[in-house]
């Protein structure tokens, strides 16, 4: 019998496989397309032109000068992938993701959306690639964030309401999973974080690793050293884990991934997967989650529609597990205050996701020494949000 | 009685097992008992009992919903297993679930309460063989069979190694999709059976949208059993007479 451990794409106990047979075959497929894309320079050549010149990459890092004195203590700066199309980091998986679809021969496209970044996003790369693309969305979620399924329609896919269980991105998950159950032989699925079974954890984030290794070359540029602490917003954790990658062999940079707190970890209405779970399998992964003492798994809650999730990839639970990250959350009145901070001071308006991040940030900055560097992934604008933060602020 | 024991003498008769599944806790876990009491005295050759999930990927609308009825009275796994060791029947059972909640009971708790229930059988949709090798260890040491199942989709090669494992029976999943009543055999299922049955002589058990007598008597010959799952059900619910579907079903399984 095989050695469990010897499983691929594992992450310490983390990670695996855990699906229903019917897709045993199309994840070896995918595994073998993608170690093969990887291989191959033409493929490459490809994706880097469409980042660059559709994309728009690098994103840059920028110092945020007046939120830094505000705070007081080190230097805060923001990777700006609001900036990158679309208005999020998303766009850097998704087009890697459907040019690989392509290069299978799968023209027909699915993904799940929470906020609606990874939907808009995908239909996007479907659109300029000439591919066929549903998106199931919960309907809590159209309701939170209409305007990205209003954007998504525009650009050619069809938004797939879904109405089951707690009416968001776990159970548009669910509903994307019994699609490709059902149209394995001629579709892909396109998971828009690091969650999911093997090969999506890895392949995910190495679409997203173009975040940390900008960085790294420009944090140099800037500040002629790496920074003390990079922080990033985690709901399955795919901007968190595109920052971190890169970081990961450099033990004095720390490592910092702000959850979704909601209304506060003892009110049980919260997203703080890595912060109040526990191990378990859910969506094909072993990693953390919320859930209750019978295994079933909880119902979230975060202002932000992007972090309303009970699970997490599984290799931010090894690097929490083995303590190279720290996770943390930042409650939704937090988020707030720093998306509003953010607007006045610097004339950025952040994603309800990306200003937990910041909300960390708001914290550390001023415990640092005024040397100290600090960045902060910005993984989302907030156009999107305005609605939400109307009814908030 | 062992799963083996169940298939010898159809066989023998050309005669295939009748499974009939309920989702513990559907409508109450009472109901669902005296159900399962039901179909075994409608002729059942083993019982499929479903414990609820909250996220049941493989399951399509109808046992998506009859779990989130179950869940909302607040059915759970120690539940399900009390009522199963009070269920007086004679064929034997088997349980279905996913691998979250059983992993959360313990494994070792839950295969001792399973052998002490008279459980025999383990299906976990969401358990491929890759990740089973614990299970399979200790699912054999209590005498519990872990079932497998395969797909359409599944090689030659991996449901050679499925058959290799199998102490109890294969699962063969007739189509690429998820649970529920429809209304036509998938056309490639024969094919898909032949191909299963030129790899193994293992008993072959043929589940997800099989509903109808005319289903059952088309897989005469080409299988060993079928599980009635979503169909049964949605009569349940639609309060049609289930009863005598049952029977129905089970009739068409002999010649």
């Amino acid at each position: 019998m095989k050695n469990l451990a010897a499983s691929p794409g594992t992450f310490g106990r983390f990670g695996g496989s855990f699906v229903p047979e019917t897709l045993v075959y199309a994840l070896r497929e995918l595994a073998e397309a993608y170690d093969a894309s990887r291989a191959d320079a033409d493929f490459q050549r490809e994706l880097d032109a469409l980042l660059r010149d559709y994309v728009g990459r690098p994103t840059p890092l920028y110092y945020a000068r007046r939120l830094s004195a505000h705070l007081g203590g080190g230097r805060i700066y923001l990777k700006r992938e609001d900036l990158a199309h679309t208005g999020a980091h998303k766009i850097n998986n998704a087009v890697g993701q459907v040019l690989l679809a392509v290069r299978m021969g799968k023209r027909r496209i699915i993904a799940e959306t929470g906020a609606g970044q990874h939907g808009v996003a995908t239909a996007t790369a479907c659109a300029l690639l000439g591919v066929e693309c549903h998106v199931y969305m919960g309907a809590e979620d159209i309701r939170r964030q209409h305007m990205n399924a209003l954007r998504m329609d525009l650009l050619g896919a069809e938004v797939v309401s879904v109405e089951s269980g707690s009416r968001t991105l776990k159970d548009a998950i669910n509903e994307a999973i019994r699609d490709w159950v059902t149209n394995v032989e001629t579709t892909h699925y396109v998971i828009g974080s690091v969650v999911g079974p093997h090969p999506y954890p890895t392949m995910v984030r190495d679409f997203q690793a173009v975040i940390g290794r900008e960085t790294r070359r420009q944090i140099l540029e800037q500040a002629g050293r790496l920074p003390d602490m990079v922080i990033a917003c985690v709901g399955g954790g795919s901007n968190a884990i595109g920052m971190f990658h890169e970081f990961v062999a450099d033990p004095d940079v720390k490592l910092i991934g702000v959850e979704g707190g909601g209304c506060g970890l003892e009110s049980g209405k919260h997203a703080a997967t890595l912060v109040g779970g526990s191990p378990g399998v859910l969506h094909g992964t072993r990693s953390y989650l919320l859930q209750d003492e019978d295994g079933q798994i909880l119902e979230t809650h975060s202002v932000s529609a992007g972090l309303d999730y009970p699970g997490v990839g599984p290799e931010h639970a090894f690097l929490k597990d083995s303590g190279r990250a720290a996770y943390t959350l930042a409650e939704d009145s937090e988020a707030l205050e720093a998306l509003k901070l953010l607007c006045r001071l610097e004339g950025i308006i952040p994603a309800l996701e990306s200003a937990h991040a910041v909300a960390e940030a708001i914290k550390r900055a001023p415990q640092m020494p005024e040397d100290g560097v600090l960045v902060v992934n910005l993984s989302g604008r907030g156009d999107k949000d305005l609605e939400i933060v109307e009814g908030l602020v | 009685m062992t799963l083996r024991e169940v298939f010898e003498p159809l066989r023998s008769r050309d005669e295939l097992a009748f499974v009939p599944y309920q989702t513990a806790g559907f409508p109450t876990l009472a109901d669902s008992l005296a159900n399962l009491r039901t179909l075994a005295d409608c002729g059942a050759d083993m019982l499929e009992v479903g414990v609820p999930f909250s996220d049941p990927m493989a399951d399509g609308p109808t046992i998506q919903a009859s779990s989130q009825v179950a869940l909302e009275q607040g059915v759970r796994l120690a539940d399900v297993l009390a009522g199963m060791r009070g269920l007086d029947v004679r064929c034997p059972r088997v349980m279905m679930s996913y691998l979250n909640p059983l992993m959360r009971y313990g494994r070792e708790k839950l295969l001792a309460d399973m052998q002490a229930a008279g459980v025999c059988g383990l299906i976990v949709p969401d358990l491929p063989l890759e990740e089973a090798d614990a299970w399979l260890v200790a699912a054999r040491a209590r005498g519990i069979s872990l079932v497998f199942l395969v797909a359409p989709t599944s090689t030659d090669e991996r449901i050679a190694r499925v058959a290799e494992l199998t102490d109890g029976f294969i699962y063969a999943v007739s189509l690429t999709g998820t649970t529920g009543a429809r209304r036509h055999l998938p056309p490639g299922l024969p094919a898909f059976l032949e191909r299963i049955r030129a790899i193994t002589d293992q008993p072959v058990v043929v589940g997800f949208g099989i509903g109808a007598p005319e289903h059952v008597r088309a897989l005469r010959g080409k299988a060993d059993g079928v599980v009635v799952a979503s169909r049964i059900i949605d009569a349940i619910r639609g309060g049609e007479d289930w009863v005598e579907l049952a029977k129905d079903l089970k009739a068409a399984t002999r010649a």
